[in-house]
């Protein structure tokens, strides 16, 4: 019996650490997109250069790389997670501001398109509750192939590969938010500042990827 | 080829860099799915491409 009330509370303690988590990575990842948005409009208003959107994109990838996981299981992650995202997002300004020029309703559709596609891949990793960790391998070598096509394509400039890897992103960047969001019920993912960051990472190249595609193949 | 560019490559190519070990060890640990669990994550994901269609037919 009271082995049974014993495996009970450890059962209920780890539930009320995943509610935690999964409750905290939504509320941050709430509150950094919409501080991303904003620099991002700031980005718009300011009409800051590519080069200065690569540089704010440079230097948000070294917060990821260096700072972030050194400071993530502490109250300094808060103030990193707010610089990495706000960089992201001022990084996104001149992007933005071109399709602004062009179609302002692709930017709309954009970001609704994005806002259905992480709710609902959310909602059913959470409905579900299955574990996507066998994803893991196959979702970082498709990371890897497009990261490689990207860079070749910088050179090369083929408008056909640009789609083929703005479709593939949003592809995998789906599978990143079922792996992401299974991991945190699954108690993989205990760091909501982590979570975060994977999360919003995630959400942003879904919305790039689909502002390229909605530009090139839409009707207008 | 512009120093845009240039910047845009050397930061893909520290993102590859970057995962590269993670990839690795992913491949080598990660749990084998089964057809169950490759379906259950692959029908959601075929709906985000329908979705995707249809929001290039809207625009």
């Amino acid at each position: 019996m009271y082995q049974n009330e014993n495996v009970f509370s450890r059962t209920s303690e780890s539930a009320l650490a995943t509610n935690k988590v999964l409750r905290n990575t939504y509320a941050l990842l709430s509150i950094t997109l919409l501080f991303s948005a904003v620099m991002a409009f700031v980005g718009v208003a300011m009409k800051i250069s590519v080069l200065t959107a690569i540089i704010a994109d440079v230097v948000a990838f070294v917060i990821l790389w260096f700072v972030l996981p050194r400071t993530a299981n502490s109250a300094a992650g808060l103030p990193v997670i707010f610089a990495f995202t706000g960089l992201l997002g001022l990084g996104l300004g001149p992007v933005i501001a071109r399709y602004l020029a062009v179609n302002p309703s692709i930017v709309m559709t954009a970001l609704g398109g994005t806002g259905v596609i992480f709710l609902s891949l959310s909602a059913y990793a959470l409905t579900t509750k299955r574990d996507f960790s066998f994803m893991a391998g196959f979702l970082m070598v498709g990371m890897f192939v497009i990261i490689g096509a990207a860079i070749l394509n910088i050179f090369m400039q083929i408008p056909v590969l640009s789609l083929a890897i703005s479709a593939a992103v949003i592809l995998i960047m789906s599978g990143f938010i079922l792996y992401e969001t299974s991991s945190i019920i699954n108690g993989g993912e205990r760091n909501y500042i982590m979570a975060t960051a994977s999360l919003f990472l995630s959400i942003l190249n879904i919305f790039t990827a689909l502002l390229r595609l909605l530009g090139a193949l839409g009707d207008d | 080829m512009s120093l845009e560019a240039i910047l845009a490559a050397v930061l893909m190519g520290g993102m590859l860099v970057f995962i590269f070990p993670r990839m690795r060890d992913a491949v080598k640990n990660a749990p084998k799915g089964s057809t169950d669990d490759w379906k259950a994550a692959i029908i959601p994901i075929l709906g985000v491409i329908l979705f995707v269609i249809l929001l290039i037919k809207i625009v």
